[in-house]
């Protein structure tokens, strides 16, 4: 329990410094009035602009108004059209999660069984085989990957679309270019885990004892090889909402992604800091469901402290 | 002898019995590094030359001309000349990237291991900070905030992957400390910058080595990324994500644009991470 309480202080800090830095380094980047309006604007009208803003108060005012903001939920309106920031990244969730969810599962089931697989196999040619798929997904560029495949399956034989969201088929490609990368990388550390687990004494002792090569698995070694994997898969896990960034541009998906991207590009800060705040929110809270995990699958944590 | 060069010297030993692939792998990388070295003599155009005339022309073999040996892009702007560009600002991004993620996360590690109490408190929270956000997500904010130059850029590339040296640095450092020849290198009078880059500095070298081999091409990736969409390295500049992030536009009528970045990509990031597990195999077993 103290495990945790400190995981959580520590992730709640994390988000308190995210906030700060996102604040900071809004101030930072020059008047945003005069980003916004041109320099040529009147100058009763940068003025109208700072108040309606907040911006003439001093910045400690400034900060402290922005963190109520926040715990009140208000994100501050996109300064392009007006429209609230958090919606703006909460209605285009929807459709990143419609990409992220199918590859997540795609990347479980992939990875694990062939890093599984593998470590049985160790130093056979399946190994080796699984092995170079594993580091040739790992080292291939999402967005080389995303290219690649519709120049493949789009532009030459023409059997999906090459990017838009009308309708099932246009998920496919994405999904896949996003499933690879994932799957190669959870393939190594479940290999590499068990790999570890399989040189245990304990596990000579259950297959002495006469128990079914599937039981001493199940059994005896997922469960301890299970930390770093489960740990991979919070970090997928909290990689969700913002994982798709370069993926939903390649093929024009309108997620969260692709929303940061075009705000960055327009400089719409207000949109980007809600993106950047409610992905830290998944990703620290995916932390802690993991650290929650992990206390209740490995004793020796709990004990620990 | 210290233990680095005692290592690098096994590691030259070992590099003539490696493995064909992970020597062909060495072999690219030298290629790139030669490419990017001398890419002014090499490149056969100016990369920003047009050559109206012959715009979108195939690569030779798939009925271009030997003139532009891989095809020219809808300016007529030589692909070659432009890939090797590409080569040689990608390369000079990720090797000052790595350097100054290096420098800092050494720092960090540094300052935690000698003064310990609030000062490694305040490194560690700042670890935590950087480690629970993906650093694309760091980098976009800050160049939507900022806008973006190429010192900047490089910068911002700078700050990727330090949190991992600055807790290997830490936690070696603290080691090294209760080993005791920093102790008996002090009482012999020697200062504490001596001891922590004399004598500390030297035995934990492999192990940074080695967290820069990750590093590496992390900032490849990250950088490719960056300026395919568009947010990264900056028209007039090019590099090999930019040319992949262009020549989508032009993939039915004009692929080559695009693939020859991409397959320099793929190959050049293969190679680092098959010759940096090998590096890693030999420095140090304990880090898989």
């Amino acid at each position: 329990m103290n495990y945790l309480l400190t995981r959580g202080a520590r992730s709640g800090l994390t988000v308190l410094l995210v906030v700060t830095f996102t604040f900071f380094i809004l101030r930072m980047s020059g008047d945003p009035a005069m980003m916004i309006l041109s320099a040529d604007a009147p100058p009763e009208a940068i003025e109208a602009f700072r108040q309606s803003w907040g911006l003439d108060a001093p910045l400690s005012h400034q900060y402290f108004g922005y963190l109520g903001n926040i715990l009140a939920g208000n994100f501050g309106v996109s300064m392009r059209n007006g429209a609230s920031a958090m919606s703006l990244v909460l209605e285009a969730i929807p459709a990143t999660l419609a990409i992220t969810l199918p590859a997540f599962v795609l990347k479980l089931l992939l990875g694990i069984p062939a890093g599984i697989f593998a470590a049985f196999h160790r130093n056979t040619w399946i190994d080796r085989l699984i092995m170079s798929f594993s580091v040739a997904g790992h080292s291939m560029p999402s967005f080389v990957l995303g290219v690649l495949l519709v120049l493949i399956f789009a532009v030459s034989l023409g059997w999906f679309p090459s990017g838009g969201y009308a309708s099932w088929e246009h998920a496919i490609l994405p999904i896949i270019t996003l499933s690879i990368g994932g799957a190669a990388v959870l393939a190594r550390y479940t290999r590499s885990a068990m790999l570890e687990v399989l040189g245990q004494p304990y596990i000579r002792a259950a297959s002495a004892k006469g128990l079914s090569w599937r039981l001493v698995v199940i059994r005896h070694a997922l469960p301890n090889a299970a930390a770093p994997i489960l740990t991979i898969m919070g970090l997928m896990l909290g990689a969700l909402i913002a994982g798709a960034v370069v993926v939903e541009s390649v093929f024009s998906w309108p997620g969260v992604g692709r929303l940061i991207v075009s705000a960055v590009a327009n400089r719409d800060l207000a949109v980007v800091q809600a993106a950047l705040l409610l992905v830290t929110f998944s990703m620290v809270g995916a932390n802690l469901l993991v650290d929650a995990l992990n206390v209740m699958i490995d004793p020796k944590i709990r004990s620990s402290k | 002898m210290t233990t680095l060069t005692l290592k690098l010297s096994t590691l030259r030993g070992n590099l003539l019995r490696c493995p064909t692939i992970v020597l062909t792998g060495w072999i690219w990388l030298a290629v790139m590094l030669f490419v990017a070295l001398f890419a002014e003599v090499l490149t056969p155009y100016v990369y920003t030359a047009l050559d109206l005339s012959a715009r979108l022309q195939p690569p030779v073999g798939f009925g271009g001309q030997t003139n532009h040996l891989l095809g020219t892009d809808e300016l007529g702007r030589d692909v070659m000349s432009r890939l090797i560009t590409s080569i040689q600002m990608s390369l000079l991004i990720a090797f000052a990237s790595t350097l100054i993620s290096a420098s800092i996360g050494l720092t960090m590690g540094f300052l935690a291991a000698r003064f310990r109490g609030w000062v490694e408190q305040a490194v560690m929270v700042a670890i935590d900070f950087q480690a629970s956000i993906p650093f694309m997500l760091i980098a976009l904010a800050v160049l939507a905030f900022f806008g973006n130059t190429l010192v900047l850029f490089i910068c911002l590339m700078g700050c990727h992957g330090w949190e991992r040296t600055a807790r290997i640095t830490r936690n070696l450092t603290v080691s090294a400390i209760e080993q005791g020849y920093a102790n008996a290198v002090q009482a012999l009078g020697a200062s504490t910058w001596r001891i922590y880059f004399k004598h500390i500095l030297p035995n934990i070298a492999s192990t940074l080595i080695v967290s820069m081999t990750l590093t590496f091409p992390e900032v490849i990736l990250l950088e490719s990324g960056l300026s395919f969409l568009g947010l990264g390295v900056q028209a007039p500049l090019t590099s090999l994500g930019n040319m992949v992030g262009y020549g989508r536009e032009y993939l039915q009528s004009a692929p080559w644009i695009l693939l020859a970045p991409a397959s320099i990509i793929v190959l050049t990031t293969l190679s680092i991470s098959l010759v940096g597990d090998w590096i890693r195999d030999k420095l140090d077993p304990t880090l898989q």
